[in-house]
């Protein structure tokens, strides 16, 4: 339509949505009511056109697909979008979750929903257009305007320390996200463009590459969260809501490693390489360190914010193995925590929405009264560990076999996260979940609700389906990742030409 | 050419504004107390019919009156940004002035008496032409200051800022005679001429002495110091006017005597443009975060906001040049219409400026928080808000020109400035309402309204005022 493609109506229909609930008047129930369904609908919407772009989308072809340009500032840049193998999954990630996000909300929030509502919905407009753009102008637009919706999601609807949450979750990745914009000003600077298309093929001279690597790392590095810059990701969670934590979870945390491997990796293989050790050593930390913190852990929150920081260890330390299982690997992971994360904080929603409290203290013996909550919590418990046979499995193997390849002692050491990971979930399951139920606060508390089943039956589906037959994220992605570490392989080896020719 | 062609095609707005200010006065003599609503809407009329005269007028380049002005692209830009502050600071202080019974006709008549001097600051091609318009732009704001003769606040504003205007005056004087001194000339194109190579230290004092003056006026750092109390003690609308147009004027006639009259000294100004760019940025990030008073708040943000429009200019090129033009529209949109949202604050018939005032506006008034906090993320620059992409042009233009770590301490103290502007729009959306604002005049809802959606959906057409920017930029080179 005037001549916009699909990806353009994929990524602007959620503001429909957001506009017509803008149009509700008042605040009573019956709004209320339409409002949410007027929410789920779009959302439920977008998901299904994701799905046609899907049905549309060639995972053969490591090409960029659906793209559709337009000039837009004249001077260079350009309005363009498309999908490849690296950022499909990522855009049905999103638009999976986010009704998931509309439902967990269905029942908890009814302080000033609408705009709550809206809230979501234009994040999700901006989650699908970092995945979209192929302008580094453009994928900045959505990569820092999606900072103000979950500015307000937490700062509005979040627990006691909201405001502190909410400003340090701004102030950091603002922050790490202004030197990205440097680096871009420098790389139009240089090259003229910003069409990701053309940069990726660009030659930048390895000195250049260093700092450009450098800055963008800044800002995905505190997106991802990274350690030592991580700090704001279990504040940011705990005091989000439910639905907040889910997005920032399951995909906010996704744009730093979507942007590791669609920016740092293809376009600055020099500095990449010549970096690796550095993520290795960061990731490795993170692993260990973060996960050693999550065991002692006293609220439920936190403790899964701090294994989601473990988690994203494994990916970035995939990432940079630049071996086709690494990289595999790190995909996957990604979506299987999306999938995963997001529902362990759809779980944790469901005894806050009952108790009010996220203390592990406050709970115990829940099985007695929550038979079915107890099996679910299980799936996620153990996906999160890592089980074989379920989704959280597949992506830990590659990244640890890619990281045996490229480095053994960066994979040994990053096994023991998985030792730790294992130490700190079923700590938290027991305690939640197993021995006796004798709080008097919980002596009549109830099992999942028909809406909060609904919720998970999809997630546990899918969380075992893809540990079973993880095939259909990997070829996604495989011609994408194969055609990356070819690009790197070639590179690799015209320098080494290049540095015999000097010798 | 000769006089009339000059004045009815190069100097129309100029001439619409002499001429309609005499008879503004004398409408104002004779129906005395009575006048201020006629001559608050002839006013309008008169800065309306100047802005289509330039919208509609020629596009040519001319140099009139023996070289004292020029007729640029670059000029026009600049000047259609400062009618159209002029413009909507009249239509924003009506009701405001009425209530606080400061309703004279003498204001509007200041306010464009002061516009004519921006328009002849904007285009002169030489010292005296400069020094000219400067002067006549500066003698009615400090009047304006002091409006309110019988509040000590305002009076003792007018009193700051006319001695410490008229000290920089002084310095822009010295510097020009100096310049005069060792150029032999005080046309700007006689300036550059005479210029070359390693300039003489007179010239560089001059040099020095012409951009304090000018900073000064902008309220760029170490110049800023009334900038605060002056912001704070005047009345808002006033403060609002001091925000917008005299900014845009003094930030353009600095742009064009660096790029007209010292091409051959870029080095020795460009540092001193640097200079005042990080202090500006610095002082504007850091000492706006302590302030609890809104008006203060927007002064302190309005020298970081110059700062940021100086990095453009400290690039030295066209897109430097671009950059700030760009950045002057951005700006001149996003104070009114912060100040639009500032005038607003009233509870029981009384103005209130804290910014504790504005807690919980979200509930009390969804529209005008959710405007302000539009605004409040477009200031501190976060896309895809116009904020932002008048940082992106200037940015742009300084790391093109090789100023990599300006531009990084650029974005450090945008990212510091970034905390109070949310602070702002925490204290509307996270905290418990406090009295809710009275119903507010339509003209101030409409331009908070306009302001905003200007600035949301500029991402989505950008196109005009970009081109229009690279236009006018390419006249000055």
């Amino acid at each position: 339509m005037f001549g916009f493609g699909i990806l353009t109506g994929l990524t602007f229909l959620p503001l429909v949505g957001a506009a017509f609930i803008l149009t509700l008047k008042g605040d009573d129930e019956a709004t209320q009511r339409n409002a949410k369904w007027a929410a789920l609908l779009t959302t439920i919407v977008v998901f299904l056109l994701s799905l046609v772009v899907w049905g549309r989308f060639d995972t053969t072809s490591a090409a960029f697909q659906l793209v559709e340009q337009k000039g837009w500032f004249g001077a260079g840049l350009t309005y363009k979008m498309g999908v490849d193998g690296f950022s499909i999954p990522f855009v049905l990630l999103t638009t999976f979750l986010t009704p998931f996000a509309i439902l967990a909300s269905w029942e908890s929030v009814k302080f000033r929903l609408k705009e709550y509502l809206v809230a979501f919905l234009v994040l999700e407009t901006l989650m699908i257009g970092v995945f979209c753009a192929l302008d580094l102008v453009l994928f900045y637009l959505f990569f820092e305007g999606g900072l103000i919706p979950m500015f307000f999601i937490i700062g509005v609807w979040g627990g006691k320390r909201r405001v502190y949450a909410s400003f340090k979750f701004f102030l950091y990745t603002l922050a790490g996200s202004l030197l990205m914009l440097i680096a871009i000003l420098a790389i139009y600077g240089k090259t003229g463009t910003t069409d990701i298309a053309i940069l990726l093929e660009t030659k930048f001279p390895p000195e250049m590459q260093t700092w450009l690597w450098l800055a963008f790392f800044a800002s995905f590095a505190v997106k991802m969260p990274m350690w030592p810059v991580h700090t704001w990701l279990p504040d940011a969670h705990v005091e989000a809501p439910t639905a907040g934590s889910v997005i920032l979870a399951a995909i906010l945390l996704k744009m730093g490693g979507y942007g590791f491997i669609r920016f740092s990796l293809p376009m600055f293989p020099d500095a990449s390489a010549q970096f690796a050790s550095l993520v290795y050593a960061l990731s490795v930390i993170a692993i260990i360190y973060t996960s050693l913190v999550a065991l002692v852990q006293e609220d439920i929150k936190k403790l899964i914010a701090y294994s989601s920081i473990a988690h994203m260890g494994f990916v970035t330390m995939g990432l940079f193995t630049l071996t086709t299982q690494g990289v595999q690997g790190a995909m996957f992971l990604m979506i299987s925590h999306g999938f995963v994360s997001g529902a362990l904080f759809l779980c944790v929603g469901v005894i806050y929405d009952r108790m009010h409290t996220r203390e592990i203290a406050a709970y115990g013996g829940l099985v007695n009264r929550m038979p079915l909550y107890a099996f679910t919590f299980m799936v996620f418990t153990l996906a999160n560990v890592g089980l074989p046979g379920t989704s959280g499995f597949v992506g830990e193997f590659l990244t640890l076999t890619g990281a045996f390849v490229a480095n053994s002692w960066v994979a040994l050491f990053a096994t023991t996260g998985v030792i730790l990971s294992a130490a700190y979930a079923l700590y938290l399951y027991r305690r939640v979940i197993f021995g006796v139920l004798d709080k008097p606060s919980l002596a009549d508390i109830s099992d999942l609700t028909p809406r909060e089943l609904i919720l998970f039956v999809p997630l546990i589906a899918l969380t075992i389906y893809y540990g079973v037959k993880p095939g259909p994220i990997l070829e996604a992605s495989a011609a994408s990742v194969a055609n990356l570490l070819q690009t790197h392989t070639a590179l690799a080896d015209a320098l080494k030409v290049a540095a015999q020719a000097a010798q | 050419m000769s006089f009339t062609t000059a004045l009815a095609h190069h100097f129309l707005p100029e001439t619409i504004l002499t001429l309609g200010v005499l008879a503004l006065i004398l409408v104002g003599s004779f129906r005395g107390s009575r006048a201020f609503g006629l001559v608050n809407e002839l006013a309008i009329g008169l800065l309306g019919l100047a802005i289509l005269s330039l919208l509609f007028g020629g596009d040519t380049q001319a140099s009139l009156f023996e070289g004292a002005f020029v007729d640029d692209a670059f000029g026009r830009f600049v000047k259609i940004l400062t009618l159209l502050g002029s413009l909507v600071t009249i239509i924003m202080s009506r009701d405001y002035l009425q209530r606080a019974k400061l309703g004279n006709f003498e204001f509007p008549i200041l306010v464009v008496l002061s516009t004519i001097g921006m328009l002849l600051l904007v285009s002169a091609d030489n010292l005296i032409a400069l020094y000219l318009g400067l002067e006549l732009m500066s003698l009615a704001l400090y009047v304006a200051a002091a409006f309110a003769r019988d509040d000590a606040r305002a009076s003792e504003a007018g009193l700051k800022y006319f001695v410490l205007g008229a000290l920089s005056s002084g310095m822009l004087l010295y510097g020009a005679s100096l310049l005069y001194g060792f150029a032999g000339t005080i046309s700007f194109d006689g300036i550059a001429k005479s210029i070359t190579g390693a300039p003489p230290l007179g010239v560089v004092f001059g040099l020095v002495f012409v951009l304090a003056g000018l900073a000064f006026k902008m309220s760029a750092a170490p110049f800023h110091m009334w900038t605060p109390d002056v912001y704070e003690g005047a009345p808002t609308p006033v403060t609002a006017f001091f925000a917008s147009a005299p900014k845009m004027a003094a930030v353009a006639i600095t742009a064009r005597i660096v790029m007209t009259a010292f091409p051959g000294v870029a080095a020795q100004w460009q540092q001193i443009v640097i200079f005042l760019a990080i202090a500006s940025m610095l002082l504007g990030a850091f000492a706006a975060i302590g302030q609890t008073n809104i008006k203060r708040l927007m002064a302190y943000s309005s020298i970081g906001h110059m700062g940021f429009a100086l990095v453009g200019l400290a690039a030295g090129d066209e897109a430097g040049v671009r950059g700030v033009a760009i950045y002057l529209a951005i700006y001149l949109v996003m104070t009114l219409g912060a100040f639009a949202a500032i005038l607003q604050m009233r509870v029981e018939g009384r103005p209130v400026e804290k910014i504790a005032d504005l807690s919980g506006l979200s509930r009390n008034n969804g529209t005008a928080a959710f405007y302000l906090a539009m605004l409040m993320f477009s200031l501190a620059g976060v896309p895809p808000l116009a904020g932002f992409f008048a940082k992106y042009y200037v940015f742009l233009a300084a790391v093109d020109a090789g100023l990599y770590a300006l531009a990084i301490l650029g974005v450090a103290a945008s990212a510091v400035s970034a905390f109070y502007y949310l602070r702002v729009v925490k204290v509307m959306y996270f905290d418990e309402p406090a009295p809710a604002f009275d119903h507010s005049p339509l003209s101030l809802r409409a331009v908070l309204a306009v302001s905003t959606i200007f600035l949301l959906g500029f991402w989505v057409y950008p196109a005009p005022v970009v081109e229009a920017a690279t236009a006018a930029a390419k006249s000055l080179f």
